[in-house]
């Protein structure tokens, strides 16, 4: 199977996630998309590795999920936090950080 | 040509000549209170010694023959840089010799009659101490022997001339009199500055013994470069037309100040400057006439401007004006009128300090009013300043044999030999001073008397009227005793050279033709002003006795050329300042604050908006590297 149709599944991963954030207000449903982008450069990562054959990508790829994972404990922890005081799990009502 | 003698013997105390005043105006301006009770003692002993050791180094100096007569003392190495080089050095030679005796003389009798006129003020210490100080810095004037040490004595009588004019400095008129007379002064003195600059540039060295001996290699432009901005620093000094406007307002000042530095001294410094650089007139022929013009010129203006003035000290004032216009005069005719310039300086000092002594002795004993027509009739009962005061009126209208006749028909008689209009205006003005002074005279002492109520005149003080006899017998019997038996025309040849010039008429023939027209001046002025009664309220008076009772306008010319401009041009400056400079800086700071108002506005709080900013950049830059890559 020729390796730049994964490139080409990334991509597309890539911009759905990119839409979701983008356009979703629930933050758990962007929270889901980032992890969307993430593993979309996961797997142009790997892609890549195998197309070049070495291991690089592949490394890369597991610290991108190290990263990932402790992404998720914080930022669920800040939604939880933010739903507990504002009853809230919207992204745009927290806008207090303005000029 | 004159050797340099070394300074030995009584000559080695020239130092002193200006050491002993200068420690009597330290110890009273610094002694402070304590020295209230003798202080003033002690100012006019430091004077009279100063006056002493001058007699005798007079007598001393007519041992030696008339060539070995310059004496020169060098006290240490003051100013050098490269090659330039100013010596704290002295020079003693006839000219500074006769200046010297003048200063010293006419400024002790000016002490002791201070001793009578300031008897009341709080502040006697203090003006005894700025006297003094007004006699050494004008001793180092008249005895530096470089144009930089000159420099120093010239800014030093200015100094104190601002000092003592301000010195009743309660009275706002007196503060900006000596505030005026400042800095029109200043003006003058940048004159000196560029021509002590020009003069080093040229010859390399700022020592007269240097120039004087080399100034003849000059070219001739650059000479009369030099030499008029000499007679810029002499407008100043001696207070010449354009520069004239100071003195009048000088008058502020107390009386004895007003003898000693605005008659009899300090304003005859440009006079002594202009003798004493007479090498360089001499050489630029443009210069000395542009110094007879200025000199004509100021002394009819003198003489009109105390023709007018009810104010006995102004008038007196513009007498004074008129007088040295005499002084510069004779001095631009070259040669043949230096020693005369210097001759009606010596014989001026004497009767115009007298002149100045009795009218404050007059107003002594009139309550301080200058005005004189509030005076008349005081003959009888100020007996010795009356007497005195004629005397010395005498002198300077130029009745033979008194003091004046003998200098200002020399100098009459000089201008006739350089040029017959210069001698005809010279003649006539001294028409016009016989006018004025016997306007004055017959004001003052004579008519009917016009005092205020409660008014009692009465005579001043010995310690007062003892100079003004002294004073008195020199203007009778200075003249004559200096043209005949002290010979000033020999003895001031070595410094000035001198010319003579045959003339179609003889001498008598100019002396007799001054008289005439002197005498007509006072008996007009006897009719108007003795005979007839003169009102208590100046009339209207004619559009020229108008003129001269503002001055010829000089203030107004002065408003309108100097100060008003840089009234404007300051304006224009601030102007600038507060629109060009301050705005660039205000419109700098007003454009980041305003951009950063609007980028602000992009901080909307909203993460998603965040996020497609985010987007965006990354879509961008992934755009410019596909670009890159393609191209």
């Amino acid at each position: 199977m020729n390796p730049a149709n994964y490139i080409v599944l990334s991509a597309v991963l890539f911009s759905i996630g990119a839409i979701g954030v983008l356009v979703r207000r629930n933050a758990i449903v962007v929270f889901m998309s980032i992890e969307l982008m993430l593993n979309a450069a996961n797997l142009a990562f790997v892609s890549f590795a195998r197309m070049n054959g070495n291991l690089d990508g592949q490394t890369v790829a597991f610290f991108v999920m190290v990263v990932a994972a402790a992404e998720v404990v914080v930022g669920l922890a800040i939604i939880v936090t933010i739903f507990r005081t504002r009853r809230t799990a919207s992204i745009d009502e927290p806008n207090l950080l303005k000029y | 040509m004159t050797e340099l003698m070394p300074a030995e013997g009584v000559f080695s105390l020239i130092w002193l000549l200006i050491a002993l005043p200068l420690a009597g105006s330290a110890v009273l301006i610094f002694g402070g209170r304590r020295t209230n009770s003798w202080g003033p003692y002690l100012a006019i002993l430091m004077v009279v010694g100063s006056a002493a050791l001058g007699w005798t180094m007079l007598l001393s100096m007519m041992q030696n023959s008339p060539e070995q007569r310059t004496f020169d003392q060098t006290l240490y190495s003051w100013v050098f840089a490269g090659s330039f080089q100013a010596d704290m050095a002295f020079q003693l030679d006839q000219l500074s010799m006769v200046f010297v005796l003048l200063i010293t003389t006419v400024g002790a009798l000016i002490h002791i009659y201070s001793l009578g006129y300031m008897a009341h003020d709080a502040n006697r210490r203090k003006f005894f101490g700025y006297l003094n100080l007004f006699v050494a810095a004008m001793l180092i004037l008249v005895l530096a022997n470089n144009y930089l040490l000159l420099y120093v004595g010239w800014e030093g009588v200015g100094l104190t001339s601002y000092l003592l004019i301000g010195f009743w400095l309660h009275k706002p008129a007196a503060a900006a009199a000596a505030k005026k007379a400042f800095i029109i002064n200043r003006v003058g003195d940048v004159g000196l500055s560029l021509a002590i600059m020009l003069l080093f540039v040229t010859f390399g060295s700022v020592s007269f013994q240097d120039v004087f001996g080399v100034a003849d290699q000059a070219s001739e432009g650059t000479l009369t470069a030099i030499g008029l901005l000499l007679l810029l620093a002499a407008a100043g000094k001696s207070a010449q037309f354009p520069l004239q406007a100071w003195l009048l307002d000088a008058m502020e000042g107390p009386t004895p100040v007003s003898a000693l530095i605005h008659a009899a001294t300090m304003v005859t410094a440009g006079v002594y400057l202009i003798v004493r650089s007479n090498v360089v007139f001499t050489a630029a022929e443009w210069a000395a006439t542009a110094v007879i013009i200025v000199g004509v010129i100021t002394m009819w203006m003198g003489a009109i401007i105390g023709s007018a003035k009810d104010d006995i000290k102004k008038s007196l004032a513009g007498s004074t004006m008129s007088q040295i216009g005499y002084m510069i005069t004779a001095a631009g005719l070259g040669p043949i009128g230096y020693v005369f310039a210097i001759f009606h300086l010596l014989t001026h000092g004497v009767f115009k300090a007298g002149l100045f002594l009795g009218a404050g002795s007059v107003m002594h004993g009139m309550r301080d009013n200058v005005n004189m027509r509030r005076y008349g009739a005081l003959m009888g009962l100020m007996g010795i300043t009356a007497v005195t005061f004629i005397i010395d009126y005498l002198a300077i209208i130029g009745i033979p044999p008194f003091a004046g006749f003998w200098s200002k028909d020399s100098i009459i008689h000089a201008a006739f030999e350089k040029s017959t209009l210069v001698g005809i205006l010279a003649m006539l003005a001294a028409g016009l001073t016989g006018f004025y002074m016997t306007r004055m005279v017959a004001m003052t002492f004579f008519g009917k008397a016009r005092w205020e109520d409660d008014e009692h005149p009465h005579e001043s003080p010995k310690v007062m009227t003892i100079p003004l006899i002294i004073l008195a017998i020199g203007a009778t019997f200075l003249g004559m005793a200096l043209l005949f038996w002290g010979n000033i025309k020999t003895w001031l040849e070595p410094v000035t050279g001198l010319e003579e010039v045959e003339l179609p008429l003889p001498e008598l023939a100019y002396g007799g033709m001054t008289l005439v027209l002197v005498i007509i001046g006072s008996v007009i002025a006897w009719v108007m002003y003795a005979r007839r009664s003169v009102p208590v309220e100046a009339p209207r008076g004619s559009w020229l006795t108008r003129a001269a009772r503002n001055e010829l306008y000089g203030n107004e010319v002065n408003d309108v050329l100097v100060v008003r401009p840089s009234y404007h041009a300051s304006r224009a400056l601030v102007w600038f300042d507060n629109r060009g400079v301050d705005g660039l800086v205000n419109g700098t700071a007003a454009f980041v604050g305003g951009l950063s108002g609007r980028l602000r506005r992009y901080q909307t709080g909203f993460a998603r908006s965040y996020a497609l900013s985010m987007v965006g950049g990354a879509v961008l830059v992934v755009l410019a590297l596909v670009l890159v890559r393609a191209s």
